[in-house]
């Protein structure tokens, strides 16, 4: 047993963090670090300087841009991203839509969306839950019929993150209503230009304008934007879901939000001492701190194994990293609007962005929204409890 | 960065591994326990046998040369087998004691001892009014001559009634609580002077209080705390890895009733209620794992404060686990989890104790978090 990283591993590391945090804009990564949401253009500019150095998409195809890295590699990459407060490449394209075109897709659509899709020409958003259909996603009715060479979609997404930034949608449409549930969906890549897509924000607690409504009234999708085979569609989201089981603890996202609130909790004051020495808030803090280190040290354990497991196989350690890893997030925004104290309340913007003069110090601005808006990612990519169930059942046989 | 075994390792776990199935059924444990002193003889035995009772000391004096890596082998395994001998007393507290403090000559008289399971040892530190600081010690060491004389007592001593030589602190100099002047002592069991009254623990082991009165003592160190404070880091580290053992059994003896008991006409952990709550389980035991690897990893750091902020964040998780597990594994079971005669109460109560050991969750907390938290204020 060995926790250290080897020579060559610790100079990858220090590669990574050289170039996450010299080569994308510092005005990028404060946002990050606050909680400011992201324009459009700065995802873009974020993922075409990753994509530029090859380091957009590591988890393709080599022959598609992918790095072939070892899974500790691949570790590395994101703990230094996520700590030098780098955006992630946009995840529609990058972890989502890309592997599932590079694995099923025909030659010609890899050809047609795979390179523009690493460099951010497209920007992807995801068509999978439908209001009826959430955490019982195969459900969902949006339909599909074929006639010709067109598929006429009819129906309506939900929870569409950045549909309003996004050129063109992945969607899971029925395309068999005759047969059993899972095998009657199709994978179908459409141009959101197309006529009879509407699209309609909905505003989130926080105040922001994430998510979406997408509707479909007719829409005419040529049926060569169908990915791999009709009705195979389930079996492909899944790949994709299965997909970035150990980023999605950002455990390197974490450690730079403790970062940050012992910046501002030493700024901020408690009676004589900065709010820092106060031993209530410390220990609370020290708490989560814990609870991260056991999760680091947990997805090393499953980075390390990763090396060992056939493909698909999966360490039973990794089902916790979702569950742990979005509460102890969702932690984190608690203590930084807990740090601004008061300051918290100011509602400084709608969805569009700021509408007021600041009041109080910059970084109490996105305190509270970041917390409102945290309580998401217990309940995006399958909720906590549909985790329990799949754990329940996967690994404990219950 | 690997989380694998050795050869060596391998074969030293699957041995004590073993030994725990073949010798350690909760049936035989319990009649381990009535044998006199508390445990088995034979099994102490057994132990030295298979090398356990020299698994720190060095090879040259006859031990295995194991480091902390080896321990949580051993402590995890015996954690499932909740053993009852007098194996963290003697081997891993007074040895890693005993590997700082003590000259070539002593060791090379005592480890031979040790290993052939012919000396037991205890160590006391616990005061009436010192709970979790090692240095907070009133027990008096007057120099007279080549020796010290000892007057006051311990309490809580861990087998301190089945030790043939018992380690202990006392005060040389110094303020109740100050850090200098605090001595670490051997003394004989039978010292005049020396008396002791052993009793039960709540978790199936032994201690005993100890009252010394004018007893003679050679000092190992007359600047002793540097050194005690590394040996208990190394046996929290230890007793992280046995409750991992222990948590490992109460979480598998949970799942399998629930595999089995049936009500309403079905097997319970059909109830999506009961399998939400034994996922929380698996994650407080999964983190629980993580962080005693951490601690073994951490526990030979020279530098005392990245130890200590280890050993105490290992020390934290394993309480709030642990208590987590336990509460859950007796309600769960219902009934017969509340019963003597059913052995998931036994793992409770064990695990319970060891939140008790060295400082408990909040203690460690409030530590860490003085020494500033685990991580960077910049990234």
């Amino acid at each position: 047993m060995d926790l250290n990283f080897t020579d060559e591993e610790r100079a990858f590391r220090e590669e990574a963090r050289r170039f996450f945090r010299t080569a994308v804009p510092e005005s990028i990564r404060a946002k990050v670090a606050e909680g400011e949401g992201l324009t459009r253009d700065d995802m873009i500019t974020s993922q075409r300087i990753l994509n530029q150095h090859g380091w957009a998409t590591p988890n393709w195809p080599v022959e598609w841009g992918g790095k072939a890295w070892s899974p500790v590699q691949v570790y590395l990459y994101q703990d230094e991203m996520q700590q030098a407060n780098v955006p992630a490449p946009i995840p529609f394209n990058v972890s989502m839509v890309g592997p599932v075109i590079a694995q099923f897709a025909s030659q010609e659509v890899k050809q047609r969306f795979l390179p523009m899709t690493a460099n951010a020409d497209i920007f992807w958003c995801q068509g999978f839950s439908e209001p009826g259909s959430g955490s019982d996603l195969a459900s969902l009715r949006t339909r599909a019929e074929r006639n010709g060479e067109k598929y006429i979609v009819n129906g309506q997404k939900i929870w569409t993150t950045l549909a309003q930034y996004a050129d063109w949608i992945f969607c899971l449409v029925r395309t068999d209503t005759t047969a059993k549930q899972q095998e009657g969906i199709s994978f179908l890549l459409i141009d959101m230009k197309t006529p009879g897509i509407t699209v309609r924000p909905i505003i989130t607690i926080d105040g922001g304008r994430e998510v979406n409504e997408v509707f479909f009234d007719n829409v005419e999708v040529p049926a060569e934007n169908l990915v791999g085979q009709e009705n195979k569609g389930w079996d492909y989201a899944k790949f994709l879901l299965g997909n970035e089981r150990t980023g999605i603890a950002r455990v390197g996202a974490s450690k730079a939000k403790i970062a940050r609130i012992k910046e501002l909790a030493a700024i901020e004051r408690s009676g004589d001492l900065p709010l820092i020495e106060d031993p209530k808030f410390r220990e609370k803090l020290a708490a989560v701190e814990i609870e991260l280190k056991a999760l680091e040290m947990t997805q090393l354990r499953v980075v390390a194994d990763e090396r060992k497991l056939e493909k698909g196989r999966q360490n039973p350690a990794s089902s916790i990293l979702k569950l742990k890893g979005s509460v102890i997030q969702q932690q984190l925004t608690e203590l930084v609007m807990e740090v601004v104290g008061p300051y918290a309340m100011p509602f400084q913007r709608d969805f569009d962005g700021r509408n007021e003069p600041v009041v109080g110090p910059e970084y109490a601005t996105e305190a509270a929204p970041m917390y409102f808006n945290y309580r998401k990612v217990s309940i995006y990519g399958g909720s906590n409890e549909i985790q329990r169930n799949i754990i329940a059942k996967a690994i404990l046989g219950l | 960065m690997d989380f694998d075994l050795s050869d060596e390792q391998r074969l030293l776990k699957e041995s004590v591994d073993r030994l725990i199935l073949d010798q350690y059924q909760f049936q035989q444990r319990n009649k381990y326990m009535t044998e006199p002193g508390g445990f088995s003889a034979a099994m102490w035995s057994r132990f030295a046998e298979q090398g356990l009772l020299g698994l720190p000391f060095p090879e040259a004096l006859g031990g295995f040369g194991g480091g902390a890596i080896e321990t949580m082998i051993v402590t995890e395994a015996f954690g499932r087998g909740l053993v009852v001998e007098p194996y963290f007393a003697t081997v891993i507290l007074a040895g890693g004691l005993l590997r700082r403090a003590a000259d070539p000559a002593l060791l090379a008289l005592l480890v031979p001892q040790i290993t052939a399971g012919k000396l037991k040892l205890a160590f006391g530190h616990v005061e009436r009014h010192s709970r979790y600081d090692l240095a907070n010690v009133t027990t008096t060491a007057r120099k007279d001559g080549a020796e010290f004389v000892l007057n006051g007592g311990k309490s809580v001593v861990l087998h301190g009634d089945a030790a043939d030589k018992i380690l202990l602190t006392a005060r040389i100099s110094g303020a109740q609580m100050d850090r200098a002047g605090i001595g670490l002592f051997l003394l004989d069991a039978g010292a005049p002077g020396l008396s002791r009254r052993g009793y039960p623990t709540q978790d199936g082991l032994r201690a005993a209080e100890i009252t010394l009165h004018d007893v003679r003592a050679t000092v190992l160190s007359d600047a002793a705390l540097p050194l005690i404070e590394h040996a208990v880091d190394e046996a929290i580290a230890a007793l992280c890895a046995e409750a991992v053992g222990t948590m490992q059994a109460m979480h598998d003896l949970t799942l399998e009733y629930l595999k089995t008991r049936k009500q309403f006409g079905r097997p319970i952990g059909s109830f999506q209620v009961l399998q939400h709550r034994s996922v929380d389980m698996l994650v407080a035991l999964e983190q629980a794992r993580s962080m005693a690897m951490f601690a073994a990893v951490m526990a030979a750091e020279e530098n005392p404060v990245e130890r200590r902020r280890a050993i105490a964040a290992a020390k934290v998780q394993i309480g709030r686990s642990g208590r987590h597990i336990g509460q859950e594994a007796v309600q769960l079971h219902g009934g017969i989890g509340m019963t003597m005669e059913y052995s998931v109460g036994h793992y409770f109560k064990r695990m319970t104790m060891i939140d008790q050991l060295y400082g408990d969750a909040d203690q460690h907390l409030a530590s860490l978090a003085r020494l500033g938290g685990l991580f960077g204020a910049t990234g």
